[in-house]
């Protein structure tokens, strides 16, 4: 089994890799992205907030090639040799059980023997990269505007707007779970969980990895 | 991987999520201008304005300031191929007939605010003021800004619904909208509608202005945008 969990000691903690360092390096590199894309977006969208301290067509060009740029953290670290645990874990978010669909519909209220990422957790994900996508394509269009009927240009921007709003609510939620839940937060700096808390939160994935071969060693 | 349940177990929410999530975008951008036009109509613009994309100015300036101007100091200069070059202050542009209606704002790039009022003198009566010498054929404007300058046919400035406007929206305009006096060419996209109108001459031809030379048609009639296969050719 090439499990190799910390050497037990009898204070050591005894950790499990959570997310390797390409998963760590494409969160973070989405992350700035996306906040960069929010901060400029909100001058953008009130205009004349910030608009007298910041020249506008500088802000616009931050936000137009952060946004162009967005998804490639994603896709770099999917593909390639170094994205194995990335496309372990994009299955993992794909595939749900019964239980975790009767999870969802009972808001958590039903018992779960949860996977590495919970569904609430898959559902941010999952809603992440579709918001990319859409993102992508409303900001083409609005940047690249002359080949779209003024209806289509129209729509563009209300699906952007649309999309802005609910991303800004999902990515404060996101925050929000961060903050109050300090052991997963430490695995998305560190890469580790100790085994005590996969027990407990995500036991599904602990018994999974300490029955199989899935390469999850210690950081 | 090895999966604990055998795979028949096992349902792909996060394709399903992606692909609605993605077709609701899709279904967006293709009705989107239909469902706000109808949100619009139904709850009025109050309501429009506060929903995300909703009816709401997106303000834009080429600086990436807004030129602060005095009503007391404002001054619009209009010289070129006429009988009676004259300096306008905003106490003059009053003193004249006045016109207002009530009308739609559309941007090139897609946002719109309908039922904005405006209040102004029609550039047809400061024609007449100061008499076009035959020879003028277009009027070039230009803004407090020292950077956007637009341009208009004699023709298409004589159209009933082409102002000098002090009045937007119930009040003065404000500075971010281009006040204390701005152009509003109501046929035409938004970038027509200099703000922060300084001058006016008459020339005998037509020169592109900022806008035009960045890209954007001459002659930016609502109606005509249609993109690349308009047969306007001076669409491109």
């Amino acid at each position: 089994m090439s499990v190799s969990l910390a050497r037990p000691s009898p204070q050591a903690t005894v950790r499990i890799l959570r997310f390797d360092r390409v998963q760590r390096a494409a969160h973070w590199a989405n992350a700035l992205l996306f906040g960069v894309l929010m901060f400029t977006a909100i001058p953008l969208y009130f205009g004349s907030f910030f608009g007298v301290v910041f020249p506008r067509h500088v802000i616009e060009q931050i936000h137009l090639w952060c946004g162009l740029t967005l998804p490639l953290p994603l896709i770099i670290s999917l593909l390639g040799p170094w994205g194995r645990a990335m496309r372990h874990d994009v299955r993992r978010i794909n595939y749900w059980t019964k239980s975790e669909i009767r999870w969802l519909r009972t808001l958590g209220r039903s018992s779960l023997d949860a996977d590495k990422f919970n569904p609430g957790q898959k559902l941010n994900a999952i809603f992440v990269t579709v918001a990319i996508l859409v993102m992508l394509v409303t900001g083409s269009m609005l940047q690249w505007f002359r080949f779209f009927t003024v209806d289509l240009r129209q729509g563009a921007t209300f699906v952007h707007d649309v999309f802005a709003l609910v991303i800004f609510v999902v990515v404060a939620g996101h925050i929000y779970m961060a903050l109050t839940h300090r052991d997963s937060l430490r695995s998305i700096f560190k890469g580790w969980v100790s085994e005590s808390w996969a027990k407990t939160h995500a036991r599904g994935w602990f018994n999974e990895v300490t029955a199989s071969d899935e390469p999850s060693r210690k950081n | 991987m090895k999966n604990t349940e055998p795979s028949a177990a096992r349902v792909p929410v996060g394709r399903r999520v992606f692909l609605g999530v993605a077709a609701l975008g899709a279904l967006g951008v293709a009705f989107g201008a239909g469902i706000q036009n109808f949100l619009g109509n139904a709850f009025g613009s109050g309501l429009g304005g506060l929903l995300p994309g909703g009816d709401r100015f997106r303000i834009y300036s080429i600086t990436g300031t807004s030129p602060k101007i005095k009503d007391s100091d404002y001054r619009l200069r209009v010289s070129g191929l006429v009988e009676r070059p004259k300096i306008f202050t905003l106490d003059d542009l009053k003193a004249m007939p006045s016109t207002s209606f009530v009308k739609t704002f559309q941007c090139v790039t897609g946002w719109r605010v309908p039922d904005v009022a405006w209040e102004g003198v029609l550039l047809s009566d400061i024609l007449d003021a100061v008499g076009v010498k035959p020879e003028g054929r277009a009027l070039t404007f230009e803004s407090y800004d020292r950077a956007d300058t637009e341009s208009l046919t004699i023709d298409q400035a004589r159209l009933p619904d082409v102002m000098v406007a002090y009045s937007m929206l119930g009040a003065p305009v404000t500075t971010e909208h281009g006040g204390p006096v701005r152009l509003y060419v109501a046929p035409m996209f938004g970038y027509k509608s200099l703000k922060w109108l300084s001058a006016i001459r008459v020339v005998s031809q037509e020169q592109p202005g900022y806008w035009e030379q960045n890209g954007y048609p001459v002659n930016g009639w609502l109606d005509g945008a249609t993109g690349p296969t308009d047969p306007d050719p001076s669409l491109q």
